[in-house]
C-alpha cells in the first residue's frame, strides 16, 4: 500500500508504524496502524520486506533444482513444503514412492508440524509478555530437531524428501529416540495447561478477541487451525487425503467460539493428535526401499497437477503446469499464511493496540512464507 | 455477585499454580550448554558443507573423475570444478574444486549424482569468516592437506 | 573531623550511605533479577565474566557509560536529557527515611510515610516527560498509560495505608515499625491488606504483570525506546531502586521492619533482617515477572477499581470498626 492509497486522517487520529522490525510481528511484516489513543482503528498489512520470488525462481531452473527452495518459504514447516513440492511432481509425472518412503514423510511431517505448534505456543504466550514458556516450549522442540537432525541432517530447512522417496531410512535409534519423545511430550501437556491455559491473565487477554465467523473465513480463505476454530471442520489430511494419511485414526479438533482462545485450544490439541498420528505411523511402518526404482532421468509430461498438503498454517496448495521441458512453465504456491494474514484488516478494527499483538500471534503468522 | 468472588477464587487459584510450576522448575537441572566451552556432539548425519571423501587407495588421494556433474546439477551454481588431461593417467585430473559456501544451500544434490562416491558431508558446524573470500573452499586442498 | 558541626557531619554520612544503597541495590537486583530469570527458564544466567557471572553487572554498567547518547532528530533536547535525571534523583530520598534498624535511620520524621509517597511520585513526572520528549509514538503511548496506571493505582495503596495508619496512629516509620512488637505483625492482623498493597506496588513500579509502560512486545521499550547509554541505565536503576523502596515499605507497614529474631547488637545489627524480609519480597517480584504474561491496559484499570478499590475501602471499614469497638 502506497502512501497516496491513505485517505486523510481525522484530527485525533495517527498513524503508528508497526514494523518491519518489531518484536511482535515475527520478522519483517509492517503494519500500518490508524490509531485512536489506544484503539486501532485500520490496520493496514504492508508486504514485500522478503520477498524472493520463488515461483519465478522455480520457472527459471530445472525441476529437482528447486527443492531446497521449498524449505526456505517456511522455515517452520520445510519438511511439509518438501512433500508438497515432491508430492506435485510425483502426481504429475506419475510416479509413486515407495510404501516405507511415504511412512517416513507423515512421520517426518508430523514432526514438522510439532515443532511448529510448539514454537507457536511459545511465541503467543511471549507475544502476550510470560517470558518463561517459550523456553520451555523450546525444551521440548529442541528434543525433537534433534531427531530430526539426525534422519535429515539438518535442523531448520531440511531438503529430506526426493521425487520417488527420501533421502536417508530412519533406523531403530530414530524409532525408540520419537517413541520415548512422544511419551516426554505427553507428560508436558499438563504443565502447559496449568501454566499457559488455565492462567486467568492469559484467559482474559484472548478470551473474545479477534473473533471471526464461518462466513467470514470462507470469504476470506481462511484455512488451519484458524478456520477450525470458527467449527468448520476442514483438514487437508481429512478432506482431501494424501499420502498414507487415511490410514490413521486421528480427530480433527474444532471449536466454535472463533476467536483467539478458540484458535490456541485446536492448535494445543492438535499437537495430542499429531503425536497420535506419529504413534500410529511407528506402529504400522512397513519394510522395504525407501527410494522408488525411477528412470535416471525423469521427464515431466505436458499438463497440469495440484497436490495439497495441510501445513501447519493451513492449506498449502503447489500448482505445476509443465509444457514437456524439464522447466515447470508455472508454478502457482498458494500459502495459509498469506490468506490467514488478510483477515487482519477486518477483525483487528476497533481493537486495543495489545490486542492486535494477540491477535497476530494467534494467526500463527510465518513472514517468508507469506512473502514467498 | 457470586461469579465475582467465584472469579477472584479461580484466577487467584490459577495464578497460584502458575507459580508452583516456575518453581519447580527453578529447583530441576539446566538444560542448556555454555556454547564455547561446552558442545553438544554432531549427529554423524549431519550436513555440513561438502568435501572430498580422502580415500588413500586412490592415486590423488581422492575419488573425483572431473565429470562435472556436481556443478551442473548444483541449483546454486557454486560448485567450480575443473580437471585436466595428464601424461600417464587413465582419464581426467582434478586440479581445482571450489566450493562457494555462501550460495550453497546445503541440499545435497551434488552428493546423490556423484557417480564415484566422491563427495560427502563434512559435520563442520562452525563457520566463522570476516569476509564472504572465507567461505570459498578449496575441497582439493582440503584433502591433501589431511593427513 | 572538629571543624564540621556534628550535624552536617550526620547528613552527609547518610547521603554516602543512601546513594551506596541504591548503586548497590541496582548491583544485586541486577545480577539476582538475571541470574533467578536464568533459573526459571532451566538456563544458567549469566556465567562468563567472574565466578558465576558476577561481574556482569559491572561489565555492563561499564559498557552503558561508554556508550554514545542518542538524541532524536525531533526531540526536545532539554526534557530528553533531564528526564532521567529526575527519574533517579528522587529514588535516593526515600533512603533518609527508612528505618534499616533502630539506630541507622537518616531521620525520623513524623511524616515519614508521606515523604515516601510524595517524592516517589515524581516518577510518573519522569516518565511522562520521557515518553513526550522522545518524539516517538511508542514512548508516548508508554507514557500515557505509566499516568493512568499510577493514578489509578495510588488510590488503593493509600486506602490500604490508611488501615495500618489508623490501628498505628502515626505516620512516623519508626512508630509503625515500633507497633509491631512480640510478632504481632500486620500481615497476620490484616492479610487482605498486604496483598491490596503488594498488587498496588507492583503496579506502581511497573513490574509485570503490570509492565505495561515498557510492555516490549507491543511498545517495544515504551517510554525507554529512545533512550540510550546512561539514560538508559539510569531508568534502569530506577527502577529497581523503587521496587527496593515499595519493598521496604511492605515490609514497614506489614511484616515488622526491622524485627526478627534477637542479633547481637541488636540496634544496628537488625538492619540484617529489614533486607532479608526486603530481598524475599523482591525475588517475589521476581518470580511473578517470569511467570504471568501481560494484562491488557483496560483490564488493569477494571482490576484497580473493581477489586483492589472496593476491597481496600471494605477493609478499611471494617478496621476503623473494630478500632472503635
Amino acid at each position: 500500500m502506497s502512501t497516496d492509497t491513505v485517505t486523510p486522517l481525522d484530527e485525533h487520529r495517527y498513524v503508528l508504524n508497526m514494523g518491519p522490525q518489531h518484536p511482535s510481528t515475527h520478522g519483517v511484516l509492517r503494519v500500518i496502524l490508524e490509531m485512536e489513543g489506544e484503539y486501532v482503528m485500520n490496520p493496514q498489512p504492508v508486504l514485500g520486506y522478503g520477498h524472493r520470488m520463488h515461483e519465478k525462481m522455480a520457472e527459471s531452473r530445472s525441476w529437482p533444482n528447486f527443492l531446497p527452495n521449498a524449505a526456505r518459504m517456511d522455515y517452520l514447516a520445510a519438511l511439509i513444503y518438501n512433500h508438497g513440492y515432491v508430492g506435485v511432481i510425483e502426481r504429475l509425472a506419475g510416479i509413486e514412492a515407495t510404501p516405507r518412503a511415504e511412512y517416513i514423510r507423515v512421520i517426518t511431517s508430523e514432526m514438522n508440524r510439532l515443532q511448529s505448534h510448539l514454537l507457536w505456543l511459545g511465541v503467543l504466550v511471549l507475544d502476550l509478555g510470560a517470558f518463561t514458556p517459550i523456553m520451555y516450549t523450546f525444551e521440548d522442540r529442541e528434543k525433537l530437531i534433534d531427531i530430526l537432525e539426525d534422519v535429515t541432517g539438518s535442523r531448520l530447512t531440511y531438503c529430506y524428501m526426493r521425487v520417488g522417496g527420501v533421502v536417508r531410512d530412519i533406523d531403530d535409534k530414530f524409532i525408540s529416540r520419537t517413541r520415548e519423545y512422544i511419551d516426554w511430550q505427553r507428560s508436558r501437556m499438563p504443565m502447559y495447561e496449568n501454566l499457559v491455559t488455565g492462567n486467568i491473565i492469559f484467559r482474559k487477554r484472548v478470551e473474545d478477541i479477534g473473533e471471526f465467523t464461518p462466513d467470514l473465513a470462507r470469504r476470506y480463505g481462511l484455512t488451519g487451525p484458524c478456520l477450525r476454530a470458527t467449527g468448520i471442520p476442514y483438514d487437508i489430511r481429512r478432506a482431501e487425503p494424501y499420502s498414507v494419511y487415511p490410514e490413521f485414526d486421528f480427530d480433527i479438533p474444532t471449536e466454535t467460539a472463533g476467536d483467539c482462545m478458540a484458535a490456541y485450544k485446536v492448535r494445543f490439541r492438535e499437537i495430542e493428535q499429531s503425536l497420535r498420528i506419529l504413534e500410529q505411523a511407528l506402529d504400522k511402518l512397513p519394510d522395504g526401499p525407501v527410494m522408488a526404482k525411477l528412470p535416471k532421468k525423469i521427464k515431466l509430461p505436458a499438463g497440469d497437477a495440484t497436490y495439497t498438503v495441510e501445513s501447519p498454517r493451513g492449506e498449502l496448495l503447489y500448482h505445476l503446469t509443465a509444457d514437456g521441458s524439464d522447466v515447470p512453465y508455472r508454478m502457482k504456491i498458494r500459502v495459509p499464511s498469506f490468506s490467514n494474514l488478510s483477515v487482519l484488516p477486518e477483525i483487528c478494527s476497533g481493537m486495543l493496540l495489545s490486542d492486535l499483538c494477540a491477535c497476530m500471534g494467534s494467526l500463527d503468522l510465518v513472514i517468508p512464507e507469506i512473502d514467498r | 455477585m457470586k461469579e465475582y468472588f467465584a472469579l477472584i477464587f479461580t484466577g487467584g487459584k490459577s495464578l497460584i499454580v502458575g507459580m508452583m510450576i516456575t518453581l519447580r522448575e527453578f529447583f530441576r537441572p539446566i538444560v542448556t550448554v555454555q556454547y564455547p566451552r561446552e558442545t553438544l556432539p554432531v549427529s554423524p548425519n549431519f550436513r555440513g558443507h561438502t568435501i572430498l571423501i580422502r580415500d588413500e587407495e586412490k592415486e590423488f588421494k581422492h575419488r573425483c573423475i572431473s565429470c562435472k556433474m556436481c556443478q551442473r546439477e548444483c541449483p546454486s551454481g557454486c560448485i567450480d570444478l575443473a580437471g585436466e588431461k595428464r601424461e600417464g593417467v587413465k582419464g581426467m585430473v582434478l586440479v581445482k574444486y571450489h566450493l562457494d559456501f555462501t550460495k550453497c544451500s546445503l541440499c545435497g544434490t551434488c552428493v546423490e549424482v556423484c557417480p564415484t562416491d566422491a563427495l560427502d558431508f563434512s559435520d563442520e558446524y562452525r563457520h566463522v569468516g570476516f569476509t564472504r573470500e572465507e567461505f570459498h573452499y578449496d575441497l582439493l586442498a582440503k584433502v591433501e592437506e589431511k593427513e | 573531623m572538629t571543624f564540621l558541626p556534628p550535624e552536617l557531619l550526620r547528613i552527609l554520612v547518610t547521603v554516602v550511605c543512601a546513594i551506596v544503597i541504591v548503586f548497590g541495590n541496582a548491583v544485586v537486583m541486577g545480577y539476582l533479577e538475571r541470574k533467578f530469570a536464568g533459573r526459571f527458564q532451566r538456563r544458567p544466567g549469566p556465567m562468563e565474566v567472574g565466578f558465576h557471572g558476577i561481574l556482569q553487572l559491572a561489565v555492563d554498567g561499564v559498557k552503558l557509560v561508554g556508550k554514545q547518547l542518542v538524541i532524536p532528530r525531533h526531540a526536545d533536547p532539554v526534557l530528553y536529557r533531564i528526564a532521567p535525571i529526575i527519574s533517579f534523583a528522587p529514588s535516593i530520598m526515600p533512603m533518609l527515611v527508612i528505618p534499616f534498624s533502630p539506630k541507622l535511620q537518616g531521620r525520623d520524621f513524623d511524616v515519614g510515610l508521606i515523604f515516601i509517597l510524595a517524592v516517589v511520585s515524581l516518577n510518573v513526572l519522569a516518565i511522562l516527560i520521557a515518553g513526550w520528549s522522545s518524539n516517538n509514538k511508542y514512548s508516548l503511548l508508554g507514557a500515557m498509560r505509566s499516568v493512568a496506571q499510577n493514578v489509578a493505582y495510588e488510590i488503593p495503596m493509600l486506602l490500604t495505608l490508611m488501615s495500618v495508619i489508623l490501628v498505628t496512629g502515626t505516620f512516623s516509620l519508626r512508630g509503625i515499625v515500633e507497633a509491631q512488637t512480640n510478632g504481632i505483625w500486620f500481615v497476620f492482623i490484616m492479610p487482605v491488606a498486604f496483598i491490596i498493597f503488594f498488587a498496588a506496588t507492583l503496579a506502581e513500579t511497573n513490574r509485570a504483570p503490570f509492565d505495561l509502560p515498557e510492555a516490549e512486545s507491543e511498545l517495544t521499550a515504551g517510554f525507554m525506546t529512545e533512550f540510550s547509554g546512561m539514560g538508559f541505565s539510569l531508568f534502569f536503576m530506577a527502577e529497581y531502586t523503587y521496587m527496593f523502596i515499595a519493598c521496604s515499605l511492605t515490609v514497614i507497614l506489614f511484616l515488622g521492619g526491622w524485627q526478627g529474631p534477637p542479633l547481637p547488637f541488636a540496634e544496628y545489627s537488625s538492619a540484617l533482617w529489614f533486607f532479608l524480609k526486603v530481598y524475599v519480597l523482591l525475588i517475589l517480584m521476581i518470580w511473578i515477572r517470569w511467570t504471568f504474561p501481560r494484562v491488557r491496559f483496560d483490564q488493569l484499570l477494571n482490576f484497580c477499581w473493581k477489586y483492589l478499590v472496593p476491597f481496600a475501602l471494605v477493609h478499611l471499614m471494617i478496621t476503623a470498626v473494630v478500632l472503635k469497638l
